[in-house]
């Protein structure tokens, strides 16, 4: 399997540390129990595409979106988790 | 129900009538429109908890359903060490119980499932690990399983190949298990499969479950590709499937589902006697009978349904292998597969109710359930037929991770970090 990295470009899956779902949020602080229990432990766990966070350790240190098939590791789509983030905040606040 | 028995007799007999008695040893069942229990997953794990049902709970009217084959999951795809060395009070007396039906499966269910006790030592490489392992074995004799520390000398008089002077990973002794070893895993599934299919259990294979029906909170049966199918109960027993069968019910399970690749070797005469484990990396080795080395490391590390990895891991493994026993590189790596894992959240298994009535869950196996697979049957199946929990399975509840009594047997799971 190999990560097009957007600043480095395709590299070996090696290169790169998972961190899971990329598509939960941490709750806000007095959120209650059940919403961090949710986000600490809860997964939806897809059989299918799944946006999920890797780390480029060995290469440019940059978090990334990646958008894989779990049935197939095929990835669609690879973005920085920066541009994500700040694409959603933007929409946040139209 | 118990007809057509294997024995020496029935040997002699078929081999005097030049084996034209045999049956198959499970039939081909097709479904019923409802059965008082069924479980959904044909595994080692469902197959044994429908055999328990029908011989230990008098469970009646019992259903195996099974997207495939018998055999075709990861009671095929594991590396059949069975092992009952666990350090916490929830875990031991549990993994205790299945190695006691393990030294008796063969003559409960009438089939050889090569059960071999040839002993599992893991090896430890510092001072840190040695107290670590001493504490160990001190909470399974407390349990009353046998445990023996065995110093480097001993280690190098049980297995005198190994690397024991590496300058980095020295082998300084190991925490022995004797009654440990490895169980044909095959076996397991089609013995299971043969003795409940005697107490009358529809084992029904190609027969995938598409939805759960859910009439006033309460689980009435499974949609299946074979139509409809009413159960009283429905137990769900299909690891690393587990959250895409409970997303039927809208349950969302503290599980992420992991490849994890195994390996075997061609055959070579017989070399190691007994189970060893690395300490020092995650590596994990016997030898089976045909003589093929039968080996496995750490899980890719990323969600995956695709039973198959990625290269860095076989590497990894194969690293660990070469630092623990330099002799066997050059041996041929014969095949590799991989199967796909329930990692739960704190790398321990659930068997428990469901928020949902009549529904019920056994999941999170991680890459250990193989040796769990007749507790794992029997305590389902006790969990199915009282509404209670096994005395040896009363801390796999599903809302440990809310109440914050994970357990933390290992620091392992889908993401270590988490605990």
């Amino acid at each position: 399997m190999r990560l097009t990295c957007p600043f480095c470009g395709s590299r070996g899956v090696e290169e790169f540390t998972y961190r899971g779902d990329a598509t939960v949020r941490r709750p806000a602080g007095d959120a209650g129990a059940a919403a961090w229990v949710d986000y600490v432990y809860l997964r939806d766990n897809p059989a299918g595409p799944h946006q999920e966070l890797w780390y480029h350790g060995a290469g440019c240190r940059s978090w990334l979106v990646v958008t894989r098939d779990t049935r197939t590791h095929l990835i669609s789509d690879v973005r920085a988790a920066r541009a994500v983030a700040q694409a959603e905040r933007e929409e946040g606040a139209v | 129900m118990q007809t057509d028995r294997y024995s020496l007799f029935a040997l002699l007999r078929e081999a005097m009538r030049g084996n034209t008695g045999w049956k198959p040893a499970w039939r081909k069942a097709a479904p019923a429109p409802a059965y008082d229990y069924v479980i959904v997953g044909g595994g080692g794990h469902g197959l044994a908890t429908a055999y328990y049902l029908a011989r230990r709970y008098g469970g009646q009217r019992i259903a195996v359903v099974e997207k495939g084959w018998i055999g075709g999951g990861n009671v095929g795809r594991n590396t059949t060490i069975v092992r009952s060395n666990y350090l916490l009070p929830g875990n031991e007396p549990f993994y205790e119980c299945a190695m006691k039906l393990w030294e008796g499966l063969e003559q409960d269910i009438n089939y050889n499932a090569m059960v071999s006790q040839r002993g599992v030592l893991n090896l430890f490489h510092n001072d840190a690990q040695r107290g670590a392992y001493i504490r160990r074995g001190n909470a399974m004799r407390l349990h009353g399983v046998d445990a023996e520390l065995l110093d480097a000398q001993a280690v190098r008089e049980k297995v005198p190949f190994l690397n024991f002077d590496d300058a980095r990973f020295p082998i300084r002794g190991g925490l022995l298990q004797r009654r440990g070893g490895t169980v044909r895993h095959d076996a397991v599934a089609w013995g299971y499969a043969r003795a409940a299919d005697r107490l009358g259990v529809d084992i029904i294979e190609n027969c995938e479950v598409t939805g759960i029906r859910i009439e006033g909170g309460r689980a009435m049966g499974v949609e299946t590709t074979r139509g409809f199918i009413g159960a009283g109960k429905l137990g769900l027993a299909c690891a690393g499937n587990s959250s895409r069968v409970a997303a039927m019910a809208g349950l969302r399970l503290p599980i992420e589902s992991h490849v994890l690749q195994a390996f075997v070797s061609e055959g070579i005469k017989p070399f190691i006697d007994c189970v060893v484990t690395f300490g020092a990396g995650h590596f994990y080795i016997s030898q089976s009978d045909k003589g093929g080395l039968v080996f496995g490391g750490d899980i890719d590390g990323y969600n995956s349904y695709a039973q198959r990895g990625n290269l860095p891991v076989i590497e990894d493994v194969c690293e660990g292998g070469m630092a623990l026993m330099p002799r066997i590189g050059r041996v041929r790596l014969l095949r590799h597969w991989g199967g796909i894992m329930d990692m739960s959240m704190d790398g321990s298994p659930i068997i428990d109710h469901t928020p949902v009535q009549g529904l019920y869950l056994n999941a999170g196996w991680c890459y250990g359930g193989f040796k769990a697979t007749p507790a794992s049957g029997l305590c389902f199946a006790h969990l199915l037929a009282r509404d209670e929990p096994h005395p040896v399975a009363t801390a796999y509840r599903l809302d440990r991770f809310a109440r914050g009594a994970v357990i933390d047997e290992k620091g392992m799971g889908a993401q270590p970090n988490l605990h």
